[in-house]
């Protein structure tokens, strides 16, 4: 198994094999590809957070000399129903048909409701203002205790709660309910000696990708088109195009350009469909691109959310009761990651009595979109802050105290499956010996910890090697790289092959040159595409090994493969990879590997936070001074890009919990639309920050990787709000903290 | 509107390009000059992707129009390597791996080459701030302070 093997490859810090094109401009991403005779689609938006479209008259603009296509929802086929599972989200297409375009109502401000395509991207903006919409304008519900009223302003009349014990007569905001138990509740909270329960809000937020959404189409008149887009993955991308444009896949070609950050939000489609019924259309090309005022008002964001959790424990530290209710604002369709939020809440717990309940509502925002562990941060924020409370009234420190009742072999969850072997007593023990743990605050600085708990995902990939006549090999995957992954897959293949990494190059290949893969989210990429590429390599070796033993004349079990040399074992000739496919063509042709697979068994990732801030009472701003990032990562491929997930998960999480948020309006329009009021952390707003790679293997991976790209985003939350509750003494439920609302609560406690 | 002739240096390159009075240099660039190294994250000057040179000056690309790149000397991303080698600062990029998806990277080049070029030995807070005008979503910084500092040290030849 994983840990008794010396690696070659697998844990180097090697350069990235797309690198070179990354630091010098020439990498291509979603805006960057035009065509000949391309031409700019943009997109015309509600003014408004909640209208019905009375009328859509385009009379104007198509008559224009500049504009040389028009649509709307119109032009689309009706999709009834259906959808299918993206990443760990599930897309709804008759929603989306919605999203993209929208029907008789708008929901939210923003919302899409035609498009123009001419020659420039300023003349198709300027077009846009000969649209004419009638609208009959409607009252817009933005938070989610409104929206669950029963007189609430509803978004859908034929939205009917699902989850409920009674099919209800009457539609309502609400989408759906879930509950899970586990043990006895009530029991739970009467065997404690001492109880915690707290409310907690947090806002809704943006993935805030640098990259805005971009494509380039091209429908050609036999019907064969060309899909170039910034995508998480760009096979769902094919299907859900095929269905909201009644397209058989067979005329789809879907290609992946770089992407600049995506972070969950990439795994939908705004608009691909929108710009390739322009191309229909006008018959020419067509570009569109988001600005970033766009992205912020039409695309992403992540749920915001209600929640209440209750917690009792006995004096002795063990914890007999864990309870939750846990609110998610979907956006304008429903489908807020409220389930996974209710899965993980507690989960890096090992409590006899839990007791979860969710609910998904609609209101007049954007629909809301995958976000790195999509639901776990805002479930766990409120679960970690109320541990942390319970261990200071019970006065016992809070790692012991998660030492004391941590999840680890064998621990029920409360979703279904008993746990497998997972490293979170590993990741608090490291805290525990953590350099910052020992240091000694100064004044006006708090510190905070908490843990996170994340599933990840397996599924779907295809991986091809081809070997070529010099003896270097292709590695053909489809999986969009969104953080470095083809790193992994040059150094997981050379581990197999025994050949060096330079003589491997990785590519992210269109839906026609590989088969389906799934979309790279749920952190799988390096977990399957990787369980591919060994697979691929595997197949590979074997085929080397049948041709070298056809050139010595004997059994390919006679022949033995280490470090990219072929031995036959009796006579000791030898003959490496190079050898054999520069005499390929003698030996029945070119070598290929091949794997196609649905990966099972993808290991949980656990981590541990560390934060100190120190606030600023005069002003209410507060700094991150030191802060530690502890996680299971199985086994670290890339120990560098490894750790930049630790990092990179971190700083978003100190943005959500400090700065970040969607400010409204009282009719619903986001006011801070941009990245100068929308404050994502800067390099001056951040430390270093400092990374421990627990490695516990996942005995379901050959060398025992565990997804690690989402779970970082979970404990900062809590361990940002913690520090800061320390360093000034109030308790701060509702994120973020942000200096004026640190202020308010320095002034009240005061 | 009539089109405006530009006489410029792009790289060191003399270039000529028309562009309407309200283009921005960012669009000329990308979409007259297919110099699609230079990025587009805000448009409004918040995130630096499309930081470029002028005259020696680090600005972003999308708040300069065209028409002000007449007779002056633009650098982008593009220029930054020689023909045979990369430049220091893309190598140390590389090394410590200071970026994951990449987009934010041309314009943390140059702006990291015209920090270095201003002040050859900056402290870590120093670079902190001079480089708080190019946002990155991936890393968290971490490993992009490191390499500015690493690349430091090669350029003043303390290595």
């Amino acid at each position: 198994m994983s840990e008794a093997r010396e690696y070659k490859y697998i844990g180097q810090r090697t350069i990235r094999p797309d690198g070179f094109d990354k630091v010098t401009g020439r990498a291509d991403f979603g805006a960057d590809l035009s065509l000949p005779g391309m031409i700019w689609g943009k997109i015309l938006r509600s003014p408004h957070a909640h209208a019905r479209i009375n009328k859509i008259d385009t009379s104007k603009a198509e008559a224009h000399p500049d504009v040389m296509a028009v649509v709307t929802h119109q032009d689309f086929p009706a999709v009834t129903a259906g959808g299918f599972a993206v990443g760990e989200g599930q897309v709804d297409f008759k929603d989306l048909s919605k999203n993209v375009l929208a029907d008789d109502k708008v929901l939210y401000h923003g919302h899409p409701i035609a498009a123009i395509a001419a020659k420039t991207e300023a003349a198709a903006e300027a077009a846009l203002s000969l649209i004419d919409v009638d609208f009959e304008v409607l009252k817009p519900v933005l938070d989610i205790a409104e929206a669950m009223k029963p007189d609430a302003p509803l978004l859908h009349a034929d939205l009917f709660t699902q989850g409920l014990a009674e099919q209800p007569e009457k539609a309502s905001n609400i989408a759906s309910r879930m509950e899970l138990k586990k043990g006895d509740i009530e029991a739970g909270f009467a065997a404690a000696e001492v109880i915690v329960e707290r409310d907690f809000s947090t806002p809704t937020v943006h993935q805030g990708y640098i990259e805005p959404h971009a494509t380039t189409v091209r429908y050609e008149a036999d019907g064969q088109s060309m899909v170039w887009c910034s995508t998480q993955g760009h096979f769902d991308v094919r299907a859900i195009i095929s269905t909201l444009l009644s397209m058989d896949l067979s005329k789809l070609k879907v290609i992946a350009s770089e992407i600049g950050g995506g972070f969950g939000a990439k795994t939908t489609v705004y608009l691909e469909p929108v710009a390739l019924m322009l191309s229909k259309k006008s018959g020419r090309p067509v570009k569109m691109a988001m600005t970033r005022e766009e992205v912020f008002r039409a695309s992403g964001p992540g749920s915001a959310t209600r929640s209440r959790v209750k917690i009792g424990a006995r004096k002795d530290g063990t914890i007999t009761a864990m309870k939750a209710e846990l609110n998610y604002a979907a956006g304008a369709f429903k489908g807020s990651p409220m389930a996974p939020g209710c899965m993980t809440a507690f989960t890096p717990y090992d409590v006899e009595n839990m007791y979860v309940e969710g609910y998904d509502v609609v209101v007049n925002k954007p629909k809301a979109a995958a976000y790195r562990a999509p639901g776990a941060p805002q479930a766990e924020f409120a679960a970690e802050m109320v541990i942390n409370e319970l261990a200071d009234e019970l006065g016992i420190d809070p790692i012991e105290f998660r030492l004391q009742n941590a999840a680890k072999e064998g621990t029920q969850t409360i979703y279904g499956p008993k746990l497998k072997v997972v490293g979170l007593v590993e990741c608090l023990e490291a805290a525990k010996n953590s350099p910052q743990y020992k240091q000694a605050l100064a004044e006006n600085q708090g510190r905070g910890l908490a843990s996170g708990f994340w599933f990840n995902i397996g599924g779907q990939s295809s991986v091809v090697i081809n070997m070529k006549p010099d003896g270097t090999g292709t590695i053909i995957e489809g999986s969009p790289d969104i953080g470095g992954s083809r790193a992994s897959m040059q150094m997981m293949a050379a581990e197999e092959l025994g050949i060096d990494i330079s003589r491997l190059t990785p590519v992210v290949a269109d839906t026609e040159h590989i088969a389906y893969s799934a979309t790279t989210g749920g952190s799988r990429t390096t977990f399957a595409t990787g369980m591919a590429v060994i697979e691929a390599a595997q197949d590979v070796v074997r085929q080397l090994k049948e041709r070298a033993a056809a050139v010595w004349n004997v059994t390919a079990e006679q022949v033995e493969w280490e470090d990219g040399v072929a031995t036959n074992v009796a006579s000791g000739e030898k003959l490496s990879a190079t050898e054999i496919c520069q005499s390929a063509e003698k030996t029945g042709g070119q070598v290929s590997g091949r794997a196609n697979i649905n990966a099972r068994g993808a290991g949980p990732s656990f981590a541990v936070h560390l934060c100190d801030v120190e606030v600023d009472k005069e002003t209410g701003k507060t700094d991150v001074v030191r802060y530690t990032a502890i996680q299971d990562a199985g086994k670290a491929i890339h120990p560098s890009y490894v750790e930049g997930q630790y990092q990179g998960g971190a700083a978003q999480g100190i943005g959500w919990a400090l700065n970040e948020e969607y400010i409204y309006s009282e009719d619903g329009v986001m006011e801070n639309a941009g990245f100068l009021d929308y404050r994502i952390p800067l390099s001056s707003d951040l430390p270093m920050i400092e990374t421990v790679i627990v490695e516990v293997p996942n005995s379901f991976h050959p060398f025992g990787v565990r997804g690690v790209g989402e779970t970082g985003i979970i404990p900062p939350l809590a361990a940002v709000a913690t520090a800061v509750s320390d360093a000034i003494g109030v308790h701060m439920g509702d994120l973020p903290c942000s200096p004026p609302k640190v202020l308010k609560a320095i002034q009240d406690a005061s | 509107m009539a089109k405006t002739h530009v006489t410029t240096s792009i790289n060191g390159e003399a270039t000529e390009f028309l562009c309407e009075p309200n283009e921005t240099l960012l669009a000329v660039l990308r979409n007259e000059l297919q110099l699609t190294g230079t990025k587009e994250g805000c448009g409004s000057g918040d995130c630096g992707a499309c930081s470029v040179t002028m005259n020696g000056r680090l600005v972003c690309s999308c708040l300069v129009l065209g028409v002000e790149a007449e007779g002056a000397e633009i650098g982008t991303v593009e220029g930054i390597s020689n023909k045979e080698n990369l430049h220091v600062i893309q190598e140390k990029f590389l090394e410590h791996a200071a970026l994951q998806c990449g987009i934010c990277t041309p314009g943390l080049i140059v702006s990291t080459k015209a920090l270095l070029e201003e002040n050859p030995d900056p402290t870590e807070e120093e670079i902190r701030y001079y480089l708080a005008g190019n946002l990155c979503r991936c890393t968290g910084y971490d490993k992009i302070i490191r390499a500015v500092m690493d690349s430091a040290v090669v350029m003043r030849g303390d290595a």
